[in-house]
């Protein structure tokens, strides 16, 4: 694999006490959409903060495009952002800007464009999403799917080449899903940038994404292109693949024995 | 015994933290202020929101307080045959104090409140992350014009205030009760000095000002991101407001008018 | 609401404000007419000040001149010196009396100054020699008191 756009190498991972991701080593190669997989509340959209640089690794190094995002200052953190762009879980439109405005804020930020050139090219992003009819709404006339876009429009305003993810598919209805997951997978290509996915809606990853990595406990437990994915014998996989209620992930929360808990209240 | 005074100890402790990490936020504010005053429409649109909005609140309550001064400032200088200095009370006691004051806590509650409503829920629905994510820094785009658009409308409603009570006077003494009106004003005058009475004024409301913008924005910024912990900031933001005003005020007054 | 009207309210709102401050500053606190203009200091000593504060107006003939600026306790002569300031287009003999004066009955108390008659003027920073203590109420009425009751008992028993 030549020289990924990001590598994480034994990359820890704490919020004071709780340790969140231990000795975690992945790569996502240029071009490629990269999906992270894993139950809820097991790191993975800290690893997207790590990547981001809102975060700072405990051990371990994170690397995007050569740089140590660690070590980076806050100007040249900045500048690294403006290549990056993340779609947060809700959108994060602004609400006190119409949609045409969320997407130009970038564009307004960070470039001196004229007037008409801002007015094109966010036009011609939002198209891209399909809603460029829904330029002059305010974010809370939209629906879900519709801010979702929207968004995402905001998060390709400045052709970043890495786009990040964060829960693309929660919450959707199955129609919006599937349009957010062929953007994906559209963007990404058009764009010639890397996506890095973080969900736990496997079969519409399997669709659309190049490889998958599996987190739990803080751990990459398997990784592999969805092909070999979906014939893997491997249990924790298998149990995500298929929605087993038990299996080596538990249903129970680890805690004391529940006999003992049972009596010991009674006495 | 010991657990309370554990307790009294861990809430100083606390608060000592808080001003801290206060004073660290403030010259964060006024390191990237640069972008209120370059972009100036970012501060006009907050101008906009705490100042112009405030108005009405500002200038009805002004003009009840005058009012409310001029009957009660009569009913006592006439036991002693001075009601021609009626407009002298009424102007001293809003310009040093009244109007400051009561205009910084009406500012507090009206638009320090919603200000940290804004800037919590702008945390809760993560647009404070999605910008820094953009490499727009939250405190230069969002916070900064928020608190100079405050710092500039408390000292102009203060004295809006201030000129409205004053005006409700004169509606009581001179047009009800029917005081001089040259009586009324030239007393006022001589007895008011600019530098001493009416610049204090202006000096304190500047200093209510930056003590109500500071919290305000501070706790929105600082709240829980949930919406019980916005609720808990907006409730901080007018409680402590109050209390700094109020703190300041005592502070400030033993300064100016220590000579009387 | 549009970036114009917006501005426009910001505006009327600025505008209103500094219309309130000028008001203040001119209709209600007099700036210009009552200031003192290029002041000098004079100083006096008294007996007895009564309830003369800092700040308070110094007068002549009933017109403001200036400004009580600090009043201490002088040790050595065990009087009272009042340091006051004077607007500098005023002039005042050296044999100027110098009387603590109460404006009304119950009044506010301020200094007055009563011109003499010498050609030469008081320079800057010099003492005024002639002073009048101000009255106090109940040395007044004690005294007046005392009169009565003198003339009401022609010999009083001992």
């Amino acid at each position: 694999m030549p020289d990924p756009l990001v590598r994480l190498e034994n990359v820890s991972f704490a919020y004071g006490e709780r340790t969140i991701l231990r000795d975690i080593s992945l790569s996502i190669p240029r071009g490629k959409v990269v999906a992270i997989m894993g139950g809820s509340g097991c790191g993975k959209t800290t690893l997207l903060r790590l990547i981001g640089g809102q975060e700072k690794a405990v051990g371990g190094q994170v690397q995007v495009d050569g740089q140590d995002v660690a070590t980076l200052g806050r100007d040249a953190l900045y500048a690294m952002r403006r290549r990056m762009g993340m779609l947060f879980q809700f959108g994060a439109l602004f609400t006190d800007m119409t949609v045409f405005d969320n997407v130009a804020f970038p564009l307004r930020e960070h470039t001196d464009l004229p007037a008409e050139m801002i007015n094109d090219l966010v036009l011609m992003k939002l198209h891209a999403v399909g809603l460029r009819g829904a330029a002059r709404l305010m974010p809370g006339e939209l629906s879900g799917g519709m801010a979702r876009r929207v968004a995402l429009a905001r998060t390709i305003a400045l052709d970043p080449m890495l786009l990040m993810y964060d829960e693309p598919f929660t919450g959707l209805d199955p129609i919006s899903l599937g349009v957010i997951g062929q953007l994906i997978r559209r963007l990404n290509d058009a764009l010639g940038a890397s996506s890095v996915i973080v969900t736990h809606d496997i079969q519409e990853s399997l669709l659309i994404v190049d490889y998958i990595y599996f987190i739990s406990e803080g751990k990459v437990v398997a990784e592999g292109t969805p092909d070999e994915i979906r014939h893997t014998r491997d249990p924790f996989v298998h149990q995500f693949v298929h929605a087993e209620v038990d299996g080596p992930v538990p249903f129970h929360y680890p805690s004391d024995d529940y006999a003992a808990a049972l009596t010991g209240g009674k006495a | 015994m010991g657990g309370g005074i554990r307790k009294l100890g861990s809430v100083a402790i606390d608060v000592v933290w808080q001003l801290g990490f206060i004073a660290r936020f403030f010259w964060l504010i006024l390191v990237y202020s640069g972008q209120s005053f370059t972009r100036l429409n970012l501060t006009i649109r907050e101008l906009y929101f705490s100042g112009v909005l405030s108005l009405l609140i500002i200038l009805v309550s002004g003009l009840f307080v005058g009012l409310v001064l001029g009957l009660q400032g009569y009913e006592i200088l006439q036991r002693y045959g001075s009601s021609d200095s009626m407009g002298t009370m009424v102007a001293l006691s809003l310009l040093r104090e009244l109007g400051p004051v009561v205009a910084g806590l009406l500012f507090a509650s009206r638009a320090g409140s919603a200000v940290t409503a804004e800037i919590g829920l702008m945390k809760v629905t993560e647009q404070l992350k999605a910008m820094d994510m953009m490499a727009v820094s939250p405190i230069a785009r969002v916070v900064a014009p928020r608190f100079w658009g405050g710092v500039i409308s408390m000292p102009l409603l203060a004295a809006m205030f201030s000129t409205m009570g004053i005006f409700g006077g004169w509606l009581i003494g001179v047009v009800f009760i029917g005081i001089d009106d040259g009586a009324f004003w030239s007393q006022m005058q001589a007895a008011v000095d600019f530098r001493y009475d009416v610049l204090n004024g202006v000096i304190k409301s500047c200093a209510f000002g930056v003590a109500v913008s500071l919290i305000a924005v501070f706790q929105g910024y600082d709240c829980v991101p949930t919406a019980e912990g916005v609720s808990r900031a907006i409730t901080r933001t007018v409680v402590s407001s109050a209390l700094a005003i109020l703190a300041l005020d005592f502070v400030m007054t033993s300064f100016m008018f220590r000579g009387l | 609401m549009s970036r114009t009207t917006l501005d426009l309210w910001v505006g009327i709102f600025v505008a209103m404000g500094i219309a309130a401050l000028l008001f203040l500053a001119l209709k209600v606190g007099s700036i210009s007419g009552a200031e003192i203009r290029s002041p000098y200091t004079l100083t006096a000593h008294f007996d007895n000040i009564g309830g003369l504060k800092a700040r308070a107006p110094v007068k002549s003939a009933g017109v403001l001149v200036g400004r009580v600026e600090q009043i201490r306790y002088d040790n050595e002569r065990f009087q009272a010196e009042v340091v006051f300031t004077v607007d500098g287009r005023y002039k005042f003999p050296v044999d100027t009396f110098a009387n603590i004066l109460t404006s009304g009955l119950l009044g506010e108390q301020y200094l007055g100054l009563e011109p003499g008659g010498e050609e030469k003027t008081l320079a800057p920073g010099e003492t005024i020699k002639k002073t009048q203590s101000a009255v106090v109420l109940e040395k007044l009425i004690s005294q007046f008191m005392f009169d009565k009751a003198a003339e009401g008992e022609p010999a009083p028993a001992k």
